[in-house]
């Protein structure tokens, strides 16, 4: 294929006009109570098509039903089965409205109207037969690369990281975004150190203001919480401090300019650009770290739309996601030789001399189209589908943060 | 560049560390600006070893930028690591810390 062609690719078409590279049917439990009977229903259609996500907790939460409303309505979604005990908190019946709205398949299964267990999991997989029926009849069109929303994050980051791995996506970033794909990067507590570089890169100085000020409140939050965003196998692999990890870190987002910042479950304006996710709860500290693990992260951007997440690591990481599908980028040449079976793309050339950040950038890019075009990532076929969501409390954005174009 | 050893890596001309590319084994010779270094302990890929030497509390910069500051001098080809350095922002947890504290 020629680079500067403009790719054409195949998505599935939803009712809001948004397009779907997968066409997942999910099945969500809406407490922890719900989660076995929820698992078996997806064992037993043991399909990839068929997922599980879920909410663990019995207390409602503003921040969990905005996300659970927009994952059960990505684009990569064709229907959805939820799973309620009976007696939790969780909004079912907004949820359940959201969904039916799309015109997608829908159905709540309250486990203590069904009868039990076994009665709820038969119940269930009748209706996942019947539900990937009727989606399997929803024909791929035409969707181009521009429709396309594509997120970035780093786990298990070491010394070679923002040499190799992170340079290299930051390359493609600047293609997606030329090519008028909307873009994502996060973490705001794995920035701390890059807030100046970072605002003057803002289109309007009042965005640059904002970036600083989310960069202060997740330096604020770890700082209370006692520990920064630094994990144990990051200095074994050769990051000192959290500021050395950032700048690593920062090298995903490329060099074009950022056109704004998002909170989880918000969605950048149409136009394409690259998009901030401030991740890092507002208020005062509660419900603990602002995210627990790497994918708690994924399903935030995958809520604001994410077709597919770009995951760079040095140390090692081996998970995917449910509903969109995770490209793995490996920083570090001896990683990649130990876990080959993992990694979707070698970034560790450029440490051996052997490619520049640029042609690694480009094939993360050739990457992100076959993926788009239904490729399977390594991820994918290894049946990883990893899902986490829990407490958060976010306030809206202040008018800065998205500036007119 | 004939006076750098192929095994580091100098990411900006600001910068007071080097970065490893490779695995260098402990009493590897190294050349690090044009000068002859002995190592004194194993460094692995992606660890920093000093370009020069680092004075007490001298910001060090890796990609151009700040990334902490020396905690103690730090001679020429000395790796810099949780040791000796430190960050400005937040302190760096270790496996055996205690909740809260690091």
């Amino acid at each position: 294929m020629n680079a500067n062609a403009m790719p054409e690719l195949r998505g599935y078409l939803r009712s809001d006009g948004r397009k779907g590279i997968r066409n997942v049917v999910l099945v969500a439990y809406l407490v922890e109570c719900a989660h076995h009977v929820a698992r078996q229903i997806v064992n037993r259609a043991d399909h990839p098509d068929v997922q599980l996500i879920g909410f663990p907790g019995c207390y409602p939460n503003d921040y969990a039903l905005k996300l659970m409303k927009r994952l059960c309505t990505h684009p990569n979604v064709a229907g959805v089965l939820l799973v309620s005990l009976g007696c939790e908190g969780f909004n079912r019946d907004a949820l359940n409205a959201e969904i039916a709205a799309t015109g997608r398949p829908v159905k709540n299964l309250i486990i203590q109207q069904s009868g039990g267990t076994r009665t709820t999991i038969d119940e269930g997989t009748r209706w996942i037969q019947e539900a990937r029926k009727q989606v399997a009849g929803i024909a791929p069109v035409p969707m181009a690369l521009d429709e396309l929303v594509v997120a970035t994050i780093c786990g298990g980051s070491d010394g070679t990281s923002g040499i190799s791995a992170n340079p290299a996506v930051g390359h493609c970033f600047d293609r997606l975004v030329a090519a008028g794909a909307t873009c994502i990067f996060e973490e705001t507590g794995e920035l701390i150190g890059c807030e100046q570089i970072m605002a003057e890169r803002a289109v309007t100085p009042e965005l640059g203001e904002e970036i600083q000020a989310c960069v202060d409140k997740a330096a604020r939050y770890y700082t209370t919480m006692g520990y920064g965003s630094f994990a144990p196998g990051n200095a074994d692999g050769g990051l000192s401090t959290i500021e050395e990890k950032s700048l690593g870190a920062y090298m995903k987002s490329g060099a074009s300019p950022i056109s704004g910042i998002i909170k989880p479950g918000d969605f950048a304006p149409a136009g394409g650009g690259l998009y901030l996710m401030d991740v890092v709860p507002d208020g005062e500290v509660r419900f603990g770290f602002p995210n627990i693990s790497d994918n708690a992260e994924i399903v935030e951007m995958i809520a604001s739309g994410a077709h597919m997440t770009l995951f760079t690591t040095g140390r090692g990481s081996v998970v995917g996601s449910a509903i969109s599908p995770v490209i793995k980028v490996c920083a570090n040449p001896d990683t990649y030789e130990r876990m080959t079976e993992d990694m979707d793309i070698n970034a560790g050339r450029i440490l051996h001399g052997e490619a520049s950040p640029d042609e690694v950038g480009q094939e993360i890019y050739m990457q992100v189209i076959d993926i788009a075009r239904g490729q399977a990532t390594k991820s994918e076929d290894l049946g990883h589908q990893e899902f986490i969501l829990t407490y958060k409390h976010f306030d809206a954005l202040g008018p800065a943060c998205l500036p007119r174009r | 560049m004939s006076t750098q050893d192929k095994r580091l890596l100098l990411l900006h001309e600001q910068d007071n560390v080097l970065v490893c590319c490779q695995n260098i084994p402990a009493g590897s010779e190294l050349l690090i600006e044009g000068k002859p270094v002995v190592l004194s302990t194993a460094v692995e890929l992606g660890h920093k070893l000093a370009r020069r030497d680092i004075a007490v509390a001298e910001k060090i910069a890796r990609y151009g930028l700040p990334i902490g500051s020396a905690t103690q001098a730090i001679r020429c080809g000395q790796q810099v690591h949780t040791h000796n350095m430190k960050s400005d922002y937040l302190a760096s947890h270790h496996r055996d810390a205690v909740e809260g504290h690091t």
